[in-house]
């Protein structure tokens, strides 16, 4: 027993590390348990629009950056006869077009695609500095301080207090007017926010809406009270953060900066596309530190070929659980995971007739090869040169008559295929065409269990998305390499047992 | 009879499982090391010539390819004989000729075989093809055994041989494996050789099985197999406990042949002793297994260990 310890601590060990580590990515990563979610990715497109005046322009325009619920993919601009730079170091991420000289309309684009993300961990801008409210006339600042003065008793925190605030502007009420003449409902708001020293800042948001086009962004007020912040449409004085509200520019700033031209109007349309978390994710995190490191940031090719390297552990286990629980034989230990594999690469119909016809083809020529004499290597050989031109026939047989699954046949393992129709052959000399049948056959239902788990949707997402699963099959194959108990098979082979009488034997 | 047993009779049975078999006593108790001395015949017969076992005659071995062409001529004065690989297993590549006139070879069942016959079986073998793992092999031809003429109705074409189980020098469990047609001569239970459970203590017949499932007479001679006694029982007994300390295996199948003039030879010994013989026996390893394993086996000689076994091991289902 005492050395056992170690091994009970390796295998808890394996599973608390495999389990541990796909928690963290499912956690962290939000990599989902299950397949087929989807995520949104929304590709949204500015549209900047001016009269240039003939001489030299200078346009900047604010762009937005990953903020909390959105992750910035990819953006790009489109913009005919401009030099481009990107000011993404800045405080104020924008994009600058330049131009010598133009003249008539310009249009110019800016493109952005969002993954809708509500683990992104950008953290919103620092409350600004509160800063001097501008001096006012006297009836205007009287009202102004009635009004916060009003707002102060019905509320409890600056949040609150800010929300009264901006109720209190869109009463009719005379005084309020006043405060409201020459302003837009925005410049009002903000001052009042200044006098009543709550940190706030105006910034520019737009609701994203599938398929619409010719959208205007949408002011808002963001308010900070400590550690959470809230949003107020500046339009209609509502409060709350509608889903899918993209914070485009939130740095006090006006969207464009335009030098050399008159009529601006920006103009938003937008596109939702529904995307696997799989490709959602393989963007996310294509350039992300090693911390994360993660299968998804190899190159496709790569990917696909872990893909089916990772599901390997599966099969093994299931040939495993098929020979020591079950006790079934196969011709070959592993060949079933190998065949299973090639399955997975053409399609199971075509698969298995295809793999029974080159083995049964290869059993008859085989049949005439042991005639010949040979030494085993030189039939081995001879076998598998046979093997190969029988599935370079068989495909260009199935290819001219249109059954393009047949070229699917490459991809089984000609060598193990060699060596299974050698097994056989000889297995039929030795004990009948039956054995064969029963080996063959076992082998096949082996494969072809292994080749359902193994092209399960599910077992396929967590063997990639969750590496450290692997550990968790190492351990349970581990506890299965020690299982000393019975055979299912056993259970009917040692059935004559049953008659014998209950007294213990001695 | 119903066709199913639950695990947790078996278990109360003391019926001895694949897995168990492999991970408590092979794994346990049979040390990798000495693989090599059961797993190649050639070794085996060695060891025992040097412990002083009978084994049958060796006529020749053929190493390397070119040498089968003298096969011929080392055949010619040996009248019946058998080929086997030297590291092979369950009985296959086995040959048995059992007359022959230079020309043609006959079979037990009486085919006849050409010499090239033989020498593609001989270069087969040479080959790996019925080793272990393929690995390059070893034929070796020995004189055929002339068995006993008492036993020549319970077999059909083959020699019957005796399949003792030796857990730490005890011999704990036996049976006779007798060839028949379905088994083309061969004496190995998987084949459709019918194996006779041997009372340990006595050496008389018992039970007996063929392909897992209960018989009572020879499938072929239709002769009732529970008349068997052999003879000069204790002598095999003696015999099995003794390749305990010649081979070093803690879990060890002993297969012994009757000869007719010399008595009983040792013809190999197995690492990895299958489990049908529980089935022959009407009666499971594991007690007896436990038993032994409350026991010092060094200090008791091979003689006291034979005593030990039919003082407590009597057939509980006689």
């Amino acid at each position: 027993m005492q050395d056992k310890i170690p091994y009970y601590l390796l295998v808890t060990l394996l599973i608390a590390v495999g389990f541990g580590s796909a928690i963290y990515r499912h956690i962290n990563l939000d990599i989902p348990w299950l397949p087929g979610e989807t995520r949104e990715v929304w590709r949204v497109e500015a549209r900047l629009e001016f009269t240039a005046d003939g001489d030299a322009i200078v346009a900047q325009m604010a762009i937005p950056e990953s903020h909390p619920g959105f992750t910035l993919l990819e953006q790009a601009t489109a913009s005919p006869g401009y030099g481009l730079s990107y000011l993404t170091e800045e405080k104020r991420p924008a994009v600058r077009w330049s131009t010598q000289q133009a003249s008539g309309k310009q249009v110019l684009y800016y493109r952005a695609q969002f993954l809708l993300d509500d683990k992104q961990e950008a953290s919103w801008p620092p409350s600004p500095d509160i800063s001097e409210p501008p001096i006012l006339p006297d009836p205007i600042s009287l009202a102004a301080g009635r009004l916060i003065e009003q707002a102060k008793k019905q509320s409890a925190n600056q949040i609150t207090m800010a929300a009264q605030l901006i109720n209190g502007l869109r009463s009719d009420d005379q005084q309020v007017q006043l405060l409201k003449q020459d302003r837009s409902l925005a410049a009002a708001a903000l001052i009042l926010m200044q006098l009543a020293e709550i940190p706030a800042r105006e910034v520019t948001a737009i609701r994203l809406k599938h398929n619409r086009r010719n959208q205007d962004s949408l002011p808002y007020l963001m308010v900070y009270a400590e550690d959470q912040v809230a949003f107020f449409n500046l339009t209609n004085g509502k409060e709350g953060r509608p889903e899918r509200l993209l914070i485009w520019e939130m740095e006090d700033q006006p969207l464009i900066d335009l030098e050399g031209g008159h009529n601006t109007r920006v103009s938003f349309s937008m596109l939702r596309e529904v995307v696997p978390v799989q490709k959602a994710l393989e963007q996310k995190y294509r350039d992300v530190s090693a911390m994360q490191v993660s299968l998804h940031s190899l190159p496709q090719e790569e990917q696909q070929m872990f893909r089916g390297l990772l599901l390997i552990p599966v099969g093994v286990m299931v040939v495993m659980i098929i020979r020591v629980l079950v006790g079934l034989r196969t011709s070959g230990t592993f060949m079933p995971v190998l065949i299973a594999l090639a399955l997975m690469q053409t399609s199971l119909g075509a698969g298995l007739a295809g793999f029974v016809l080159v083995v049964v083809t290869g059993l008859v020529v085989r049949g005439y090869l042991s005639r010949l004499n040979l030494l085993l290597v030189a039939r081995i050989s001879a076998v598998i040169i046979v093997v190969i031109l029988l599935t370079a026939t068989f495909s260009v047989i199935a290819y001219n008559l249109r059954i393009v699954e047949g070229l699917n046949i490459i991809f089984f393992p000609m060598i193990i295929i060699a060596w299974t129709i050698e097994r056989m052959s000889l297995l039929w000399e030795e004990e009948g065409g039956e054995e064969v049948m029963k080996q063959g056959g076992g082998s096949l239902f082996v494969a072809l269990l292994a080749y359902l788990v193994m092209s399960n949707g599910y077992i396929q997402h967590l063997t990639f998305n969750f590496p450290g699963l692997q550990l968790v099959l190492l351990a349970l194959i581990l506890i299965l390499g020690s299982y000393t108990g019975y055979r299912l098979i056993e259970l009917v082979r040692f059935s004559p047992f049953a008659s014998r009488s209950q007294e213990p034997p001695k | 009879m119903s066709w199913l047993i639950s695990p947790r009779r078996l278990r109360q049975l003391g019926v001895l499982g694949m897995n168990q078999r492999n991970i408590e006593y092979i794994a346990g108790h049979n040390d990798r090391r000495l693989f090599p001395l059961v797993d190649d015949k050639l070794k085996t017969k060695e060891l025992a010539i040097d412990a002083g076992l009978s084994v049958p005659k060796l006529v020749g071995v053929i190493r390397y390819q070119h040498e089968i062409r003298s096969i011929k001529a080392m055949l010619h004065s040996q009248p019946a004989f058998c080929i086997k690989p030297s590291k092979g297993s369950g009985g296959k590549g086995i040959l048995v000729i059992h007359d022959h006139d230079d020309q043609q070879y006959f079979k037990p069942n009486n085919q006849a075989l050409t010499l090239t016959d033989i020498m593609r079986h001989t270069s087969n073998i040479l080959a790996g093809l019925f080793s272990l793992g393929g690995q390059p092999d070893k034929a070796i031809i020995e004189d055929l055994i002339h068995f006993d003429d008492q036993f020549i109705n319970y077999s059909f074409e083959g020699v019957p041989d005796i399949r003792i189980i030796v857990f730490r020098g005890f011999p704990v469990m036996a049976m006779m494996r007798l060839s028949t047609a379905t088994s083309d001569g061969k004496a190995n239970l998987h084949q459709g050789a019918v194996g006779v459970g041997i009372d340990i203590t006595t050496g008389y017949a018992s039970h007996a099985v063929q392909f897992d499932r209960p018989v009572t007479h020879h499938p072929d001679t239709e002769m009732p197999l529970s008349e068997i006694r052999i003879p000069d029982w204790r002598q095999l007994l003696y015999m099995a406990a003794h390749c305990y300390e010649m081979s070093g295996l803690g879990y060890l199948g002993v297969d012994i042949v009757l000869d007719a003039r010399k008595g009983p030879m040792l013809l190999e010994l197995n690492a990895r002793p299958g489990l049908a013989i529980q089935i022959a026996n009407h009666q499971g390893l594991s007690h007896r297994l436990s038993d032994v394993s409350a026991l010092d086996e060094h200090a008791l000689s091979p003689d006291e260990r034979v005593a030990y076994v039919q003082q407590h091991f009597q057939d509980s289902t006689a």
